[in-house]
């Protein structure tokens, strides 16, 4: 059972109360775009065994979208954080890199 | 569901008359506006989470840009005008959600523990009391949970699913089906 924390209404939210979002962080392409990027924004995602960037909406509560840094391996949560940005927060990283040392998703971790 | 109705289990659980219901939506620009409707009701702005009652009307904090206003279904007309005229120039609504949804009240020495049979809240008394409001899952169907002064509860769900949800909380009000979550076992 995952909970996490709803940064907009402060709320320790259980999974039932969440509805899931799909990943997080995408960029959009649109018209004008090549087929590649295209077809990579409709159809390519991570599907990791371990660190793990969401979004989800606290659909029966206060109805908002978050951000959630979770692990699909242990569902430990690493920390949840407004939807209103492109890229996860620097503690956020942080706290991954602490736990998860050498982690990597897509672009993100370690180089 | 005009008539009142009531089934009495391990908690009493009555279907309650309708009242009037005032959705208030509007960003941080509109607080002042939004404000008005504390006023007229002579209650604070509840913070998040939070329900601010007197007798029959108060106003409940939905979400961070929507406050449920409760209050008799005659001033209605009357609240909407006032709301409207401190809202004009913003980005944001008051709209007449009378008929939207259905109240029930839940009393009792178990009615903590009827709900808490039903949705995935922290309801111990420590966690959950008066001043407190909680939208949330009722079974399966989306609900708001406050606590009322005299220590009953008030839920409200969507019109459509009122009967479900009736249902529900007279089956987890069964007689004999406490669980004594948060009180002890006689003897």
């Amino acid at each position: 059972m995952l909970t996490f924390r709803c940064p907009v209404c402060g709320v320790d939210a259980e999974e039932t109360e969440l509805s899931p979002g799909g990943e997080a962080h995408l960029k959009r392409y649109g018209p004008g775009s090549s087929d590649e990027d295209f077809s990579g924004y409709l159809f390519q995602r991570e599907n990791p065994r371990g660190v793990h960037f969401e979004r989800w909406r606290h659909a029966y509560g206060c109805g908002k979208w978050f951000h959630a840094a979770r692990c699909t391996q242990t569902l430990e949560v690493f920390g949840t954080y407004p939807a209103q940005t492109t890229e996860p927060p620097q503690e956020i990283l942080d706290t991954i890199t602490k736990k998860r040392p050498g982690w990597t998703w897509r672009e993100l971790g370690a180089k | 569901m005009a008539e009142t109705r009531e089934y009495k289990g391990i908690a009493l659980i009555r279907a309650e008359p309708p009242c009037g219901m005032i959705t208030l939506r509007g960003g941080p620009d509109a607080a002042k506006g939004l404000a008005t409707a504390g006023k007229r009701l002579g209650v604070k702005m509840p913070g998040p989470l939070g329900a601010e009652l007197k007798d029959d009307r108060g106003l409940l904090w939905m979400s961070p840009d929507e406050v449920l206003m409760l209050c008799p279904a005659e001033d209605v007309p009357d609240h909407l005008d006032a709301l409207r005229g401190a809202l004009k120039g913003h980005h944001a609504m008051a709209v007449d959600t009378s008929d939207m949804r259905v109240r029930f009240s839940v009393s009792g020495a178990h009615a903590r523990e009827v709900l808490a049979k039903l949705c995935p809240l922290d309801l111990a008394p420590d966690r959950f009391g008066p001043g407190h409001v909680r939208r949330t899952r009722l079974g399966q169907v989306a609900a708001a949970i406050w606590m009322r002064g005299d220590g009953a509860f008030e839920v409200i769900c969507f019109r459509s699913v009122g009967q479900y949800v009736l249902d529900l909380l007279q089956v987890a009000a069964a007689p004999g089906s406490e669980v004594h979550l948060f009180s002890q076992p006689v003897g």
